[in-house]
């Protein structure tokens, strides 16, 4: 009964979501967004520092969740810090179809290994909107965008 | 069918051919009724011997498929006006469910009587689907939507309500029982209380109906509401129950066929009593399927469904009470057999997944009651609400699951 639900919420999952990385509003954040779930009435912040050329020196976010949003928030301002706009939005779109089950695997460098730890969501399809909340934040806040709505 | 002198709850569960389901390999738990009940086998035949029998369109035709499909009908608004107790069929009003019944009110009935200034008073505990109608129509008349408080138990404060009422309440709109805390209101005392002040009121009974017997005339309420697949009927049926005096006053809702008198380009009259308010081709076996659903339900009768639930209710409330992370949300002194609950650090979201995986079905989220959520000072909790099919194995298998969560998260 719990095989699936241990592929779910692997340790590291659980790891993230007790003690997310990143959960903090950083003082110079020049971008951010409100990301919504209306179906669970979860909420979270995104705050983004902004360089030149499109390069994200700083990635952090705030908020209430489940503990795959939060987990999945927390590794997402991991994974992003250092990357361009570009980057990040290449790595949401194939981090959208890993978790939808469109992609069995993805081809991000050397954060596959953490991105795969999601993969597990696609055997929940009710729970895709958990893992994408902090995502379509990010990406609504690099367009300045100020709500995100998994919707 | 039951006929039954004695309460059997395993009898009854034979009943309904779902339950006997196993999910994810486990038996089925359901506890998710006040989001939707299940459906009897005499609901299932009732449907089908309808398409299968007699169905055609009703109150058209000359042929006899059409006049048997009208009787099945009309017969099931009689099974329904019966089982409410109401004066007449012309207070009993068909509609797609609750919230078209409430929509229904505040735009035909609000449309007429609101304006500017006027208030309409709600409570904390209300469904969504009776707050947005009233803020939709205060938008239009320049009304004005006030919340009577709750305290920390989820009583509705009756003292308070009473400050509020006054000259420009108009109308008062209160659910008989909160859908996610089961907090049972004192609709009697709001609704003489109202009258008092001269407003009419409309009681959303969605979660009443399922759990208590229902009577239109003793209860005294302008308008009552409720839907049928809550009380094991079908989906895309809902009743609107008014006062006569009141209905005929009220302009129409929605415009079509079977509303009307006469039509002409210059000028259309309307049908008077419950066809005013049913335009275009009815949900015709949805309605007998609900007929169907409250026969079966008065063949085992609230007085017995009533101490059942009770029974439940007092037993998961002890037994999820041991359970150190376990926070119950809403413990009024009169509560129908829904519990909603938090866990120490666990997202609800988090619970509804995990006790899936053991067969146990519960809502999990804000239960479209957010000003309700927002008071309690969570975004969303666990629910599990009971219907009388329910056995002590259905709490068992939740309270295992819930321990389950704990070890899972702990």
């Amino acid at each position: 009964m719990f095989d699936d639900l241990r592929e779910l919420y692997q340790e590291v999952i659980l790891d993230h979501s007790k003690h997310p990385r990143n959960f903090r509003h950083p003082d110079d954040a020049n971008h951010e967004a409100h990301g919504y779930n209306p179906l669970c009435g979860d909420t979270l912040n995104v705050y983004l520092k902004m360089g030149h050329n499109g390069l994200i020196e700083d990635a952090a976010f705030e908020g209430k969740g489940c503990a795959i949003s939060l987990a999945s928030a927390s590794m997402m301002t991991e994974i992003i810090t250092g990357k361009t706009e570009t980057e990040a939005k290449v790595l949401f779109d194939g981090f959208q179809k890993l978790v939808k089950g469109e992609e069995a695997t993805i081809d991000a460098g050397d954060d596959t290994e953490r991105l795969m730890v999601l993969a597990g969501v696609k055997e929940f399809p009710m729970r895709v909107k958990c893992a994408t909340l902090a995502w379509h934040a990010m990406s609504s806040a690099m367009d300045g965008e100020e709500e995100a709505s998994t919707e | 069918m039951n006929d039954m002198t004695t309460f059997d709850v395993e009898k009854i569960r034979k009943d309904f051919p779902i339950l006997s389901r196993e999910i994810h390999g486990m038996p089925l738990a359901f506890l998710d009724n006040g989001a939707s009940a299940q459906k009897p086998k005499a609901v299932l035949d009732a449907i089908e011997k309808a398409y299968d029998h007699t169905y055609a369109n009703v109150h058209r035709g000359v042929h006899y498929l059409s006049q048997a499909s009208t009787e099945l009908y009309e017969g099931a608004r009689e099974t329904i006006r019966a089982h409410i107790n109401a004066a007449s069929l012309d207070e009993v009003i068909f509609t797609k469910n609750a919230t078209e019944s409430i929509n229904l009110v505040a735009d035909s009935y609000g449309r007429a009587n609101l304006k500017e200034g006027d208030e309409i008073l709600l409570s904390t505990l209300e469904h969504h689907s009776n707050i947005v109608p009233w803020q939709l129509i205060a938008e239009k008349t320049g009304a004005v939507v006030k919340a009577v408080p709750i305290d920390e138990h989820g009583e509705f404060m009756f003292d308070t309500y009473l400050e509020m009422l006054g000259p420009k309440t108009k109308i008062v709109a209160v659910t008989h029982i909160s859908n996610a805390i089961g907090t049972i209101t004192p609709i009697d005392e709001i609704i003489s209380a109202a009258h008092d002040a001269g407003a009419v009121v409309l009681i959303d009974g969605s979660q009443a109906a399922p759990h208590m017997q229902i009577d239109m005339q003793a209860i005294g309420a302008d308008f009552y509401v409720f839907t049928g697949h809550k009380v094991f009927g079908p989906t895309g049926i809902g009743i609107l129950y008014g006062k006569e005096e009141l209905l005929d006053k009220m302009p129409p809702y929605q415009g079509g066929g079977d509303m009307i008198r006469r039509v002409t380009f210059e000028k259309t009259t309307f049908a008077k009593g419950h066809s005013k308010f049913e335009a275009g081709t009815p949900p015709i076996v949805q309605a007998i399927g609900l007929g169907a659903a409250i026969d079966y339900v008065n063949t085992i009768g609230f007085d017995k469904i009533g101490p059942h639930e009770q029974s439940l209710l007092a037993y998961a409330t002890e037994q999820l009470g041991q359970i150190n992370s376990v926070r119950i949300i809403g413990q009024a002194k009169q509560k129908a057999s829904i519990i909603s609950f938090t866990m120490e650090g666990i997202h609800p979201h988090d619970i509804g997944t995990i006790v899936d995986r053991g067969g146990v079905a519960i809502r999990v989220g804000h239960h479209c009651a957010q000003p309700l959520m927002d008071h309690f000072d969570v975004a969303a909790t666990a629910r599990a609400s009971f219907a009388f099919y329910n056995n002590r194995a259905d709490v068992d298998a939740l309270v295992t699951a819930v321990r389950g969560v704990q070890e899972f998260f702990g």
